[in-house]
């Protein structure tokens, strides 16, 4: 199983290391052509203005796109959420445009608001360490989304077929509960 | 139970940073281009460092209006500095609501024997380094990101290159020591025992290493990544060139593709002039930011 972490700018090493330890192969991928080869796709936390115009730049986003027509799961956290969803609040421009989401940006205040807790997250963990920094969150969600976990009524992970979205940073743990959700959603679809 | 300034969301926030280029403007305007080029935070500033190395003087925070003007014109993170160990202008930083403050020697230090505690405050900080032993010092006193010091305000990539070096062959070096080695290296870097044994164990710094201090070309900042900083502080580079848009672009690009060789080549066509600099051999001792910090 060949995992790649999109390594444009952001927390790439964490992925690597957390789907490592969940027992996959993870390399970090820069061009468009080393996409299809991929069995899964993780967008990691970062700038999603900085992700989202280096993507377009280089066609990045068209190929990751057919790699979702094909069903590949992708996993997006904080930034990478932002990337994949259809509707951002409060601007025009959206990335990827896959997730039949709206996300709110930096929701939650500025950095000194940013906090970790814990939550339940369905089907991976009663009890997950969530660290949210200057994160988002969910607003709403298409019918075909399902929530995974709230933190006070705000939706912050939420799973759509092949696609999966935290806006916290699972990464950032040494808790790998949720790469192997999403290593475990990389085999059903293979 | 929820946590607000904890050393892993502190500490988190520059991970999230990697990668990507941070840069000083100096109003709304130039903070929207910043952002708009793909910048993945600003330092707001009155002046740029070239112009604070010219105007000469005492060097302190810029004015809040300049921050909040920054602050309500873009989404990204904004960063501010204040004067090395000076508490109260980082506590109003942190009132303020930046999202990371630099204790900077750019700025005239406020104290000539402490930095500031940085542990007791919600945000995170910043702090410039020469070499291993100042880096975990800064680390030790809860700086949760480290940045090369360079020399600021010269558009001369020396200097960076010099800290990022010195500091990289430091960590080689000490992950390769024998375990009771470690004390006596502690004692002769300056450093605490217990970072360095972290930097024994892991070959890296807890935290994340950026470049800055003279970073003027989408060739300079490629080099600094080469070299390993995990990203890239550009200060008078930007707006001191002939073409601030084209530079900031090409400066983002060039730090997330450093080593893609004809991507670069074709990035550094027609740019225009980057900022003028200045030969470091020609700064006396006093005009020497980097000497500022303990």
């Amino acid at each position: 199983m060949n995992i790649g972490v999109l390594a444009l700018q952001g927390a790439v090493a964490e992925h690597i290391r957390m789907l490592e330890k969940a027992g996959a192969r993870a390399i970090p991928v820069k061009r468009a052509e080393e996409i299809p080869a991929l069995d899964g796709l993780v967008i990691p936390g970062g700038e999603s203005t900085t992700i989202g115009r280096l993507m377009k730049k280089y066609g990045i986003d068209e190929e990751v796109r057919e790699f979702s027509a094909q069903g590949k799961p992708i996993f997006g956290t904080c930034a990478g959420l932002i990337v994949l969803a259809k509707r951002i609040a409060g601007q025009d421009e959206t990335y990827l445009g896959l997730m039949d989401i709206t996300v709110e940006r930096n929701a939650f205040g500025r950095q000194r608001e940013s906090f970790e807790t814990d939550l339940p997250v369905a089907g991976v963990a009663d009890r997950f360490r969530a660290v949210f920094i200057r994160a988002p969150y969910i607003r709403e969600v298409g019918e075909n989304v399902e929530v995974l976990s709230k933190f006070q009524d705000r939706i912050v992970a939420a799973r759509q077929g092949h696609l999966l979205a935290t806006a916290f940073h699972p990464e950032l743990t040494d808790d790998e509960r949720v790469h192997a959700y999403f290593l475990q959603m990389v085999n059903e679809s293979a | 139970m929820v946590e607000v300034g904890t050393t892993r969301v502190k500490r988190g926030m520059a991970e999230m940073q990697k990668g990507g280029v941070i840069m000083d403007v100096t109003n709304a305007e130039q903070a929207k281009i910043a952002e708009a080029a793909g910048a993945v935070a600003v330092m707001a500033l009155e002046r740029v460092p070239a112009d604070i190395r010219a105007a000469g003087g005492v060097a302190r925070m810029a004015d809040p209006r300049v921050i909040e003007e920054v602050m309500n014109a873009v989404s990204i993170p904004v960063m501010a500095k204040c004067r090395i160990g000076h508490y109260v202008e980082a506590k109003i930083l942190e009132a303020l609501g930046v999202d990371y403050i630099d204790e900077s020697e750019v700025l005239t230090p406020a104290d000539d024997r402490f930095h500031i505690n940085k542990h007791e405050f919600t945000v995170p900080f910043v702090c410039g380094a020469r070499d291993l032993g100042e880096a975990l010092r800064r680390i030790g006193e809860g700086a949760s990101m480290i940045r090369t010091k360079g020399e600021a305000g010269t558009g001369n990539i020396v200097e960076a290159v010099r800290h990022m070096r010195t500091m990289q062959a430091q960590i080689r070096k000490v992950q390769n020591m024998s375990p009771d080695e470690l004390m006596a290296e502690a004692k002769a870097l300056g450093a605490p025992y217990e970072l360095l044994k972290y930097v024994h164990e892991h070959g890296r710094l807890p935290v994340v290493n950026f470049a800055a201090g003279g970073v003027a070309t989408p060739a300079d900042a490629a080099l600094m990544m080469y070299l390993g900083a995990d990203g890239v502080f550009v200060g008078s580079g930007i707006f001191k060139s002939e073409n601030p848009e084209k530079y900031a672009r090409a400066i983002v690009e060039a730090t997330a593709h450093y080593d893609d060789y004809e991507r670069l080549a074709h990035l550094m066509k027609g740019l225009g002039g980057a900022m003028k600099g200045i030969d470091i051999a020609s700064l006396g001792e006093d005009q020497r930011l980097q000497e500022r910090g303990w």
